[in-house]
């Protein structure tokens, strides 16, 4: 019932905004959202799964039966993180919009509010068909976002945003429906299109060919949607023509769609050509860390900056799934979350910078600090969130995650086909986040005031930050905080679940490391200790 | 047997009762009369569509002799559907500067050179045609209902416009057609050869004792690939594929929908009768050749479709080879034959011909001075002045490319299944990445009405002076987002009971049902 009423009440939402006059849509659109939020925490409050592997929020009826196709919905911890950090980040998202939107007022925010339905529905689908069409859906109004509201660039970057992600979740719908062909030859012809029957028929009766396809036409769905280095061109492009909403909701929630796609269904799918491929699939994350590391060195465009850090960042995230072991999948849960929150934040801070001097360009304008302290508050704040200070949210999960890796190997803590090479390598994307982060703070934030020639003071904003756009930032900063000094909250919560999804890696794991590691992984680690 | 026959042309005779009166109605000198026509023509088409459930009873169907019984009910109900559609878009449409001018009493009317009955008596002829296909038993009806089909579109096209474009369009449809009927006139004949009969049922039990023999004879397997090959032209599958772009572009919008649909629609149902015979019913798998000739002309038709409709300026071109990419996605499901494959196959047709029409219908509601418009540059901004054709185009597109929820995702998605529950998933892919590639153009149809700001040129356009084309797109377009809720209920209307196996089964248990009352 809570799973049904998280997912329709944004489109009430958006059947409000329609009828109501345009002047009131962000209005509607803003307590749409609240309420979403308050919905989402009773469901948390309510949810029986924290800390145990069980399902809750269920609900399912009946569709087409001749395909075995059944609607259903539930949640497990993991889904119901991402749900609260959707329904978190959205109020203020809208709230965020309020004075960089001024026309296509309805359309703004009924699309927002559909992509909130569609995000929603995402993590808490229990069927492929629902989970497919969701995760479809999420592209339409992030299309239009772009398309419509975008900057200068924005045609190609909305065509190209959705052509990519089109492409590879099409391959993904191609494996799901072999998967569930697969799977009613085994059981007589009866379909189903559950993803828990599914995944067990898969982890059970499919061959280890069979499974390294479906790991393939599955890494292309998510691993555009992440996006995994070498299919990740469209990610910079989109973030950086769309708007401020648009950038926060794409970094904040729809990455996060590649990943726990990944979470979801490759790994519990899969196992066996996990273990193999595992070390592959890192390799990708770990040139994506530090390419894209390097690429954000020498960028003069802020947005496109943080957009590229996404790509780095995300790297650490894929890293620690792969790790195939408790702490690294749980870092990497962590880790969505906290990219959520911090990068989200960078893109409003920057979104409420553009507003002010209409460049992004770190060449023509600096020094903002003297000018605008409370947003260069806030921006130092959340680049250290970002790089990864301890004590700060993203250093726990970027620590788990890399640890998870040193230790994921031979002679580690944990059996595992990753090693302390992969950990070395990857953390030197650390290093260079620490080090093109800073500088941009440095220029943008400190030294000598320099400002884009025209004149700044006109508009209703005011010169620094206004309560408007505190109110935005604070409930991201106390977030991050918080799961900064006790990330435990995230992280006991999942546990259970995440142990669940591993147990079936232990025999792989252990065999594995007895053969001394996978054929695959041995040429590729080329006698890494 | 006769009688048989007669019953299951009953909603076709409904069809022809309308013709006669249309076309008496089309010559009357009464204004008002004759502006009745159109509405007079979806009077018997409904009518048609409404006496299928009554004719093609469940138990009707058991006890035919026809090869594929359970396929004219849906079909037909199908086809007087997306016809409404189809003749909702014309309405003032037809005759529109001579009914005019007598309107304005600057001309009298004159029945010699009034289009307007017979534009309809081709369609409702053309219509009857795809019935007709759909309840064939032998080749020569086969034949002649695949004929009157097509016929009545050649002069469909010849008389949509005034202009010399349409003509050229006629005669090269005229000409190719006739030679794809020849072609596949004469792989009807070497199948007779192979065979020795003309009757389907019969030819079916031919070739079974063929392949019991040690294979089906290579005379019946080249006159089954002539056959097809010909058909394609209907289904304007490649290589077949070549005048389509001529000559939609050439029609005027209403005919351009009309030959997206209605022989397509002829030919797939040609198509699945054809193949039926080839031992697939009993759960035989193809011969090879012809298994291979479907994959190459599905891989050629989407492919060459979706790459040809990347390159179109013109709006009608593009929509013409996205409807040839369109029969690709089709020939999958024929592909996967009998069960999930026809049963696809049927949705399929109704979900893209709601959607083809939407599109089609969304051009026919603009104008510009009198012409329709041609360029993709005068969709442009098309939002700002007319909000409901910019959002119906790209609903309809939308629906097209296959995306969800949209209606055509779902017709997409049973066509996948079925192809990979055959064991096709090469092809499945294939038709994924041409999804991928038509995104490209779809896209620019919902971008450029949508986001685009108007250009001079989209700046002059203005709404067709009725408003019936744009209250078929407008409610077209609401169908794509409403009907997938009561998808279950369409799917089962669509579902072919088609192995023989369970075919006998119902029919024996009907029999036992009747022994038992009997008593």
């Amino acid at each position: 019932m809570m799973s049904w009423l998280l997912i329709l009440l944004p489109l009430v939402g958006v059947l409000g905004i329609i009828a109501a006059p345009a002047r009131l849509a962000k209005v509607t659109a803003l307590l749409t959202t609240l309420v979403v939020f308050g919905v989402s925490i009773a469901a948390a409050v309510g949810f029986g799964g924290w800390g145990n592997g069980t399902m809750g929020l269920t609900g399912s009826f009946q569709w087409l039966t001749n395909y075995g196709i059944e609607i259903q919905v539930g949640a497990d911890s993991v889904s119901l993180v991402l749900v609260l950090l959707t329904t978190f980040l959205m109020p203020l998202a809208v709230l965020g919009s309020f004075s960089s939107v001024k026309d296509r007022l309805r359309e703004y925010y009924g699309w927002l509010l559909g992509l909130q339905a569609a995000m929603i529905g995402v993590f808490l689908a229990r069927d492929l068909v629902l989970f497919y069409v969701c995760f479809e859906f999420t592209l339409v109004p992030m299309f239009f976002l772009i398309a419509i509201y975008g900057s200068t660039n924005r045609a190609r970057a909305s065509v190209k945003f959705m052509i990519y992600t089109f492409t590879g979740s099409l391959i993904t719908l191609a494996a799901f429906l072999w998967l569930a062909w697969s799977a009613s030859q085994a059981a007589d012809g009866q379909w189903t299109f559950a993803i828990a029957d599914l995944t067990r028929h898969a982890t059970t009766s499919l061959a280890a060919s069979e499974q390294a396809w479906l790991l393939l036409a599955l890494l292309i769905g998510f691993g555009v949607k992440v996006p995994i280095f070498p299919v990740h061109t469209w990610l910079p492009l989109a973030h950086t023509e769309a708007p401020t909403a648009g950038s926060v909701i794409l970094a904040g929630v729809l990455l996060k769609l590649g990943t726990y796609g990944l979470y979801r269904f490759m790994l519990p799918m899969c196992p066996e050509a996990v273990v193999e491929w595992a070390p592959v699939i890192a390799i990708l994350a770990i040139i994506g860390i530090i390419y894209a590391a390097l690429i954000c060195w020498i960028q003069t465009d802020v947005k496109k900056l943080v957009a590229y850090s996404s790509v780095s960042h995300l790297g650490f995230c894929i890293l620690g799934l792969f790790a195939l072991n408790p702490m690294g999948l749980e870092g990497s849960i962590l880790y969505m979350v906290n990219h959520g929150l911090s990068t989200g934040a960078l893109f409003f801070l920057i979104g409420m910078m553009y507003e002010r001097f209409h460049t992004r360009d770190m060449r023509a304008i600096g020094g903002l600090a003297g000018r605008m302290p409370i947003w260069a508050c806030f921006m130092v704040f959340f680049v250290l969130a970002s790089v990864g200070l301890p004590g700060l949210n993203g250093f726990v999960s970027e620590f788990l995650c890399l640890i998870a890796v040193f230790t994921a190997g031979e002679g580690g803590a944990y059996p595992g086909v990753l090693g302390p090479w992969y950990a070395a390598i990857a953390a030197l994307g650390m290093i260079f986040a620490a080090m093109y982060l800073l500088i941009m703070v440095g220029k943008i934030v400190f030294g000598p005031e320099r400002l884009p020639a025209g004149n700044h003071d006109d508009g209703p904003l005011p010169k620094d930050l206004g309560v408007r756009e505190i109110v935005v930032l604070v409930p991201l900063a106390v977030l991050c905080l918080v799961l900064g000094v006790q990330p435990w909250i995230i992280i006991d919560g999942t546990s259970a679940a995440v142990a669940d999804t591993l147990a079936v890696y232990q025999p792989l794991l252990e065999q594995a490391s007895q053969q001394t590691g996978s054929a695959v992984s041995n040429a590729l680690a080329g006698g890494a200790p | 047997m006769m009688m048989e026959k007669l019953w299951f042309v009953i909603p076709e005779v409904v069809l022809l009762a309308g013709v006669v009166i249309v076309a008496i109605l089309g010559l009357v000198s009464s204004t008002w009369l004759r502006s009745r026509v159109p509405w007079v023509t979806m009077i018997f088409v409904i009518g048609a569509g409404v006496s299928f459930p009554l004719v093609f009873t469940d138990e009707a169907v058991s006890k035919s002799t026809m090869l594929l019984p359970g396929l004219g009910r849906p079909m037909g109900m199908i086809a007087c559907v997306i016809a409404v559609c189809l003749l909702l878009l014309t309405v003032g449409r037809i005759d529109r500067k001579y009914e005019q001018a007598i309107a304005e009493g600057r001309d009298r009317f004159d029945p010699l050179r009034s289009n307007k009955g017979e534009y309809y008596v081709f369609f409702m002829l053309s219509l009857a045609g795809l019935m007709l296909t759909c309840s064939a038993n032998d080749l020569i009806w086969l034949f002649l209902a695949l004929e009157l089909t097509s016929l009545p579109t050649y002069v469909m096209v010849a008389m949509s416009r005034g202009s010399r474009r349409a003509q050229e369009s006629a005669m090269k449809y005229f000409f190719l057609g006739a030679m794809s009927a020849a072609m596949f006139l004469y792989g009807f004949a070497l199948l007779y050869g192979a065979t020795g009969t003309v009757e389907l049922s019969a030819m079916r039990d031919a070739l079974a004792d063929q392949a019991a023999d040690g294979g089906i004879s290579m005379l019946a397997v080249v006159g089954m690939m002539l056959a097809l090959l010909g058909i394609g032209f209907k289904l304007a599958a490649a290589p077949m594929h070549l005048y389509a772009a001529d000559v939609y572009e050439g029609a005027a919008v209403h005919v351009t929908a009309v030959l997206g649909f209605i022989p397509k629609a002829g030919g797939a149902v040609a198509f699945m009768l054809l193949l039926s015979t080839m031992g697939w019913l009993d759960g035989a798998a193809l011969p090879m050749p012809i298994l291979i000739l479907l994959w190459v002309m599905a891989v050629l038709t989407m492919t060459l479709g979706n790459i040809a409709a990347l390159l179109q300026r013109s709006v009608k071109r593009m929509l013409a080879y996205s409807s040839i990419s369109h029969s690709g996605y089709l020939l999958i499901g024929i592909i996967a034959g009998p069960g999930l494959g026809f049963s696809a196959v049927l949705l399929y047709l109704f979900v893209y011909g709601l959607a083809n029409t939407g599109a089609f219908a969304v051009l026919a509601s603009l104008q510009r001075e009198g012409r329709e418009i041609e360029s993709i540059d005068d969709l442009a901004g098309l939002r700002q002045k007319h909000p409901g054709s910019a959002i119906a185009l790209a609903i309809t597109s939308g629906s097209l490319l296959g995306f969800p929820p949209l209606l055509g995702f779902w017709g997409k998605l049973a066509l996948f299944i079925a192809g990979i529950a055959s064991g096709h998933i090469v092809l499945v892919l294939i038709a994924a990445i041409n999804s991928a590639i038509s995104a490209w153009y779809y896209l620019r149809l919902v971008g450029l009405p949508l986001m685009s700001e108007p250009s001079e040129r989209s700046e002059t356009i203005d709404r067709d002076s009725s408003p019936w084309p744009r209250f078929t797109a407008i409610g077209l377009a609401a169908s794509m987002v409403v009907l997938p809720i009561f998808l279950a209920g369409i799917q089962d209307e669509t579902e072919l009971p088609l192995t023989s196996d369970e075919a006998d089964a119902v029919a024996l248990t009907d029999d036992a049902d009747q022994d038992s009352s009997g008593f």
